[in-house]
């Protein structure tokens, strides 16, 4: 499931993410909030009245803003999480 | 540059950096620009227990050091000795969030791998208590390698405890970067950093937090953004109706020292000089510090206690639409207290596109410089009756006015967007840090430093760009039965200027005022006020009559409307062009800004003024 489908306050981790669909810089400040494969999200709250604006995620410890675009771009599961990464 | 020990705060945004640093340093703090770059330099002297003075720098938060803004290129510049201008640091305190801790520790493992003598101050540790997070400095400082202190800045806990490290730290060695091996990796960093964590957490109890709670609301689609609306709205209140009593106070003053002027001097040249060139310009301006504060003094709380990042998630998805992304709404909302505060504000935007098209538009968000304008010319031209319950006629123009500056800067922005700032959006991404109480002296040394920058412009700026406009308006003097504001050098310059904006419904008192409310557009009004009192001064029933009055009677109400309309989009001021340079590196955008604003402004003024025409009020 991707993160933008992911219910609100579900908690899940991320499973693969799609690192060539973002920028560069995207992708290293992504990083640096902690986003990464194995790691702890959940979403918070959708922006905006059509449901089209960006999303609040709690990645870890951090909640951070993101548009949808860049959300599509995780790969998301909420069953038993495998092995940390 | 000072040959005092040299320490710099470096950590993550929202590690709680500036609080440290006003605990640390309370008044003896400096702000500067790092030479060559734009980067707010803030340093400040903190007294050691044994009485050394040392220079502690509060560097901008960053995520790591590869830099991805303007102001995280500074923070990694410093802290490996790059910066121009500045020494290698002797020390370094690394400032991380005790409830981020694996986040913040990736960053403080790679700022410790640099071998600089360095501390880390566990901040927050109080919100991280509360959050059912229990940390064991000792393994920390085990783990890493380096003396760890838990601090609560805002409480001023643990400071002295920091002070005593750092002293071991600056009396044992100098500080020396160690030979880097290549980049480290990056998952590598993280890794350890979450083992480092998993072993310093004591216990963890899940426990449901403020934040996530306020945020229900504060990011609602429909009420927060009723709240965030109202909360402008309140804002704006405030600034208009808080500001009365202390305007005038000021007002009083200014008149008083004017009156103490003609009481104590004579007659003549310098008497003249005083009372119309310094004190009635600078008084025109000062007046206005009440309302720039009480601005800056929401600015200032919305950004301390984190709602900052609220409005602009909230205010995302209408500044895509434009091309721009909710990070941009924060230095826009900051450039109504000023541009050149919110132009500097743009540094945390990473995308360089986004950052420049917000750079240009900034000025057309209503400054309060142009609040003397504006409520001068509303004063006099448009009645104070009532349009419908509660509702004023004159402050309904002021929302106008307001509203075409915001609706101005948009259509700017998406024009922008398409032309010479054309690109791929440059997305939003942005941390959401916890609410915060803030600490009443952050908003104090914040509101303080604001007020001095006012009360410079006011006494450099706005009273040197009198003086000139002053001596040009009185010399040479005008013989019998020729008007002084025509003879002058001033009114010849004007004269010319005339030719160029008579199509457009302006008289010869703009194209006068023109010019020097380039340099700051309140000077727009201090300047009439000068040109008038030149004027009158044989005139004694002139001389009693308020600006206001003597405008009514000489403008038409096309022409005062086309005069707003020009000052919505106006050409900016000096220290907005100037910051401009600055940011951008060169002159070619503040070139460019000037242009366009011109353009606009010019194009307005003429709608306004040949649809007032139209309408009958020529």
């Amino acid at each position: 499931m991707r993160l933008t489908d992911l219910p609100l306050r579900q908690p899940a981790f991320v499973e693969t993410i799609d690192w060539e669909s973002l920028s560069s810089v995207e992708g290293q400040r992504l990083r640096e909030f902690g986003l990464c494969e194995g790691a702890s999200v959940e979403a918070l709250h959708h922006g905006g009245l059509l449901g089209r604006g960006p999303l609040a995620v709690k990645i870890g410890r951090m909640t951070i803003a993101m548009r949808r675009s860049h959300a599509a771009a995780v790969e998301v599961s909420t069953g038993p999480q495998e092995a940390q990464a | 540059m000072s040959g005092l020990p040299l320490v710099a705060l470096v950590g993550n945004p929202n590690a709680g950096k500036s609080a440290l640093f006003n605990a640390l340093t309370g008044a003896r703090q400096k702000l500067g620009n790092y030479p060559g770059v734009t980067v707010e330099r803030k340093a400040g002297r903190l007294s050691l227990a044994d009485g050394r003075p040392v220079e502690l720098v509060d560097l901008p938060g960053t995520y790591s050091l590869s830099p991805a803004s303007p102001d995280e290129q500074v923070t990694r510049d410093f802290v490996l000795g790059k910066q121009a201008g500045e020494k290698l640091p002797d020390a370094l305190v690394i400032v991380i969030d005790a409830s981020n801790l694996d986040n913040h520790l990736r960053f403080a493992l790679e700022l410790i791998a640099l071998g600089l003598p360095t501390v880390v101050a566990l901040n927050m540790v109080d919100l991280a208590t509360r959050d059912g997070l229990e940390l064991d400095a000792n393994v920390l400082a085990q783990e890493l390698g380096v003396p760890v202190v838990s601090t609560v800045a805002v409480r001023k806990r643990g400071l002295d405890h920091l002070k005593t490290e750092l002293e071991t730290l600056l009396g044992a060695q100098t500080g020396m970067l160690r030979a880097s091996a290549g980049e480290p990796d990056f998952d590598a960093v993280r890794r350890e950093a979450r083992r480092i964590a998993r072993a310093a957490i004591v216990r963890e109890t899940p426990s449901r937090r403020l934040t996530a709670a306020v945020d229900r609301v504060a990011l609602h689609p429909v009420l927060g953004l009723a709240l965030l609306l109202s909360l402008l709205f309140v804002m704006f209140q405030a600034v208009f109706s808080w500001a009365s009593v202390p305007a005038d106070m000021l007002e009083g003053w200014v008149t008083a020292l004017g009156e103490a002027v003609t009481n104590t001097l004579p007659p003549g040249i310098i008497h003249d000089f005083l009372l119309q060139g310094v004190v009635g310009g600078v008084g025109a301006v000062i007046v206005f510090l009440p309302q720039i504060l009480i601005l800056f003094f929401f600015i200032l709380m919305l950004e301390a206690t984190g709602y900052m990042a609220r409005a602009a998630f909230l205010m995302d998805g209408i500044m895509a639409k434009v091309g721009l992304s909710g990070r941009a709404f924060i230095p826009l909302l900051s450039s109504f207290a000023c541009a050149v505060p919110g132009i500097m504000a743009t540094r945390t935007i990473s995308d360089p596109k986004d950052r420049l098209t917000t750079i240009l538009i900034a000025p057309l968000m209503t400054c309060s410089a142009r609040l003397p304008v504006y409520g001068l010319i509303i004063a006099a031209f448009i009645p104070a009756r009532s349009v419908g319950p509660g509702i004023g006629l004159q402050g309904l123009v002021l929302f106008l006015l307001y509203v075409a500056g915001i609706v101005g800067a948009m259509l700017a922005a998406w024009a922008l967007r398409l032309t010479v700032a054309k690109g791929r959006s440059g997305g939003f991404l942005m941390e959401m840090p916890k609410y915060q109480w803030p600490r009443p002296q952050d908003i104090l040394i914040g509101l303080w430093q604001r007020g001095v920058i006012f009360l410079k412009r006011a006494g450099t700026i706005i009273l040197a760009t009198n003086i000139v406009l002053w001596v040009l308006a009185s010399f040479p003097h005008a013989p019998e039965g020729v008007k002084q504001s025509e003879y002058s050098i001033a009114g010849r310059i004007a004269g010319g200027i005339n030719v160029l904006v008579e199509p457009i419904g302006f008289n010869r008192d703009i194209s006068l005022a023109l010019l020097p409310s380039m340099a700051a557009r309140e000077v727009a009004v201090s300047a009439i006020a000068t040109v008038y009192a030149i004027d009158a001064e044989d005139d004694a029933e002139a001389l009693e009559q308020g600006l206001g009055d003597r405008l009514a009677g000489r403008w038409s109400l096309a022409t005062a409307l086309a005069f707003l309309a020009w000052f919505v989009f106006a050409p900016q001021c000096i220290s907005t062009i100037a910051v401009t340079r600055r940011e951008t590196n060169g002159w070619k955008w503040p070139l460019f800004m000037i242009g366009y604003l011109f353009v606009l402004a010019y194009a307005a003024a003429g709608v306004t003024y040949w649809a007032a025409v139209a309408m009958g009020l020529g």
